[in-house]
């Protein structure tokens, strides 16, 4: 199989979906290691703007960082291909439980792994955040924005649509008013 | 044969106005149960306890799960992989077509002096989004906030098995840089199973 391929797009995503337990902030981990280190098909800056443009357009955040992967390295049917493979593990997974085993969610050994696995995922996005706090806050700024969002989402539940919104527009005036910062944001 | 057109018409709805995240599905099936035969409210939460207990994004679990449902009503078995595939295609179709219009203009301007500004101010937000989303999951893997409410003392609000893995999972991902994240989640789930977290 050819490396960055189509198929190598479809199967890298469907290994990504297969194993993503708990929406898009889940899938993190697995796109560092697949997307980032292991294929270099994107950096952790890239993987930060995606997840800031699936916050605020409308979709399934998993999905629309699987289309803007795939679209860069191949296009739009690189977009497309992508996307059917981040979705095709639980579109069939779900397929068989709806016909077969309806009663699966409350099975006791089910539960328990689910515990466990809500486990791993939390110490694998943890380590995840953690990286992406090296590559994205590089200054005081950076920090004071940080602590500023993490209060106001966590303890007013601002919506993360106004915190891209005010994010970017407060860019755009800080890079306007303040052209001091030397190298830009690469 | 029209409310597999139907189907799809209003799942291409929830994905062209759900913004952020597959909960954000909710409120359109619960529209949906009401509107139409397809499934009921008490399904819906079948459908969201199945949806969370296997992978995949929350939103395409559950518009795979009522698709089924709806067109099993319809025809069948046959009918029900038919709706199946039918909503989670319409779910997914209009966030396909937004980010792929996005990705193409992001490619052209990136070197642009305000796109680069707009994401030097972005990424620490975003981390942060990210940071209260962790915040959340650990919340609800390590703490028993409901024992504790109950008046169960200080002990019952931490749920000690879980910490322990927790701290264990995340000493070996930093020792161990290289293995996958998927190991981590089966050994994590074997345990789960041996220590009835």
């Amino acid at each position: 199989m050819k490396k960055g391929g189509y198929l190598d797009l479809f199967l890298t995503f469907a290994r990504i979906g297969g194993f993503t337990f708990g929406g898009g902030y889940a899938m993190l981990p697995m796109l560092q290691k697949e997307v980032v280190e292991n294929r270099n098909w994107a950096t952790e800056e890239e993987l930060l703007d995606y997840y800031a443009v699936g916050q605020c357009t409308p979709g399934v955040i998993a999905v629309n960082v699987a289309t803007f992967i795939g679209h860069k390295e191949k296009g739009i049917l690189g977009g497309i291909v992508a996307t059917l493979g981040v979705i095709a593990p639980s579109f069939f997974i779900i397929l068989l439980l709806a016909a077969v085993i309806r009663n699966f969610a409350d099975n006791v050994y089910v539960a328990h792994a689910l515990a466990g696995i809500r486990v791993a995922v939390a110490a694998l996005v943890a380590n995840a955040v953690m990286k992406l706090w090296k590559k994205s806050v590089k200054d005081i700024l950076g920090i004071a924005i940080f602590v500023l969002v993490f209060l106001l989402s966590l303890i007013f539940s601002v919506s993360p649509i106004w915190v891209v919104v005010g994010a970017i527009v407060f860019g755009l005036l800080y890079g306007r008013f303040a052209p001091s910062r030397k190298g830009g944001a690469k | 044969m029209e409310v597999f057109f139907l189907l799809f018409y209003e799942f291409f709805k929830a994905g062209l106005f759900a913004i952020g995240g597959g909960l954000a599905t909710l409120p359109f099936l619960y529209e949906m149960a009401d509107k139409y035969t397809w499934f009921d409210v008490s399904i819906l939460s079948d459908m969201i306890a199945i949806s969370e207990s296997t992978p995949g994004p929350l939103g395409v679990n559950m518009a795979t799960y009522a698709g089924y449902n709806c067109g099993h009503a319809a025809a069948g078995v046959p009918g029900g992989i038919l709706g199946a595939l039918i909503a989670t295609l319409g779910l997914i179709t209009p966030s396909v077509i937004i980010i792929i219009m996005v990705a193409g203009f992001l490619k052209k301007f990136q070197e642009n002096k305000l796109v680069t500004d707009a994401f030097y101010t972005l990424r620490p937000a975003v981390t942060a989004l990210i940071a209260v989303a962790c915040f959340t999951i650990i919340q609800t893997a390590m703490l028993n906030i409901p024992a504790f409410q109950a008046g169960g003392g200080l002990l019952t609000l931490f749920h000690i098995p879980a910490i322990l893995l927790f701290a264990l999972l995340f000493i070996a991902m930093n020792v161990w840089k290289k293995i996958h994240p998927i190991v981590f989640i089966a050994v994590a789930a074997a345990a789960g199973i041996l220590l009835q977290l």
